[in-house]
């Protein structure tokens, strides 16, 4: 990479499939119950528009879809919508990376932008871990996280 | 006194309490599922001895124990001691803290370095924290740990067999 830029990775490993943590990572009925009850507007095509869309209607995060490999990767242009100064940022890049490794499935996040600081990756360093931890629970234990059932409040 | 700078952090959140990962991280009967095959060895006080062992009961990694505040925060100095070329590593230090958070556990593992230690020679605990600490967290949640097989990367071998300090 030739600029200065942050970035935030973070690995987990749960024990499901990767078409069922493919599932998880992109249906509604899933990230309602462990992305704090958001869901994802998108066709999920190479050019398509991607929204993260917040329980009260309003956009949270919208982007692209750069790279598409169903149950293995995909890349997603990320840029925040509601809040102010992670906005003027500019769009970031999020890649899932999913790879077999025995019973396990290896998850891998990175998130990544063009500037030598960032508030939306540092937000976003403290929003992963708790979203894929409680993705985690929801695909090994059939419940996610209470934590990160609802859209905080006040937010 | 060298200063240790964090240079790995790993966050998890578990479906437990403070107390059950505390004990998860503190006694063999656990670790020996979750953390490869070690058994861990703990003198449960400040200056107490600290030590993970295989199975024949080879020391892989040695230190003393620096804080100890169950069931909130543990921390040791990590010597590791095989493969023996590793054995020339400068110590460095190794922070478990345990948070409420909601109605599970927020458990934060930070790896501190005094020195400029090089990315490849950090790409191991890059690489095995994210599988010790997914493989507790499943232990936990569901009785059962993964087998997540893992060789020290290849990289950090290279840097450790060149290294001279």
């Amino acid at each position: 990479m030739s600029e200065a830029g942050s970035s935030f990775v973070y690995v987990t490993y749960i024990r499901t499939t990767p078409e069922r943590l493919w599932q998880a990572l992109i249906e509604p009925e899933f990230t309602r119950q462990f992305w704090v009850d958001t869901v994802q507007d998108c066709d999920w095509k190479v050019g398509s528009s991607w929204k993260l869309m917040i329980p009260d209607g309003r956009i949270g995060d919208s982007g692209e879809v750069l790279e598409i490999e169903p149950h293995r990767r995909l890349v997603l242009s990320w840029q925040n919508q509601f809040m102010t100064e992670m906005h003027a940022e500019g769009a970031s890049r999020m890649t899932y990376l999913l790879e077999p490794q025995g019973e396990m499935v290896k998850l891998t996040v990175t998130h990544q932008i063009n500037r030598p600081v960032s508030k939306l990756i540092e937000a976003v360093s403290t929003g992963w871990p708790l979203i894929l931890s409680s993705l985690k629970s929801l695909l090994e234990t059939g419940a996610s996280l209470e934590a990160t059932r609802r859209w905080p409040e006040g937010k | 006194m060298p200063e240790y700078k964090p240079k790995t952090v790993y966050v998890t959140y578990i479906a437990s309490t403070p107390e059950k990962v505390w004990e998860a991280l503190t006694s063999s009967e656990f670790t020996k599922k979750y953390f490869w095959d070690l058994s861990i060895e703990l003198e449960p006080k400040l200056g107490g001895a600290f030590a993970l062992r295989l199975p024949d009961g080879t020391a892989h990694v040695q230190g003393t124990v620096i804080a100890w505040d169950p069931p909130r925060k543990l921390a040791v100095t990590w010597q590791v001691q095989w493969p023996e070329d590793f054995r020339k590593l400068p110590e460095c230090r190794v922070t478990y803290e345990i948070a409420p958070a909601g109605d599970a556990v927020r458990l934060i593992m930070t790896e501190s370095h005094s020195w400029d230690v090089p990315e490849a020679i950090l790409s191991g605990g890059r690489m095995g924290w994210p599988a010790v600490l997914s493989g507790l967290k499943s232990l936990l949640e569901t009785g059962k740990a993964p087998a997540i097989k893992m060789e020290p990367p290849k990289e950090m071998i290279e840097a450790i067999k060149s290294l001279k300090l």
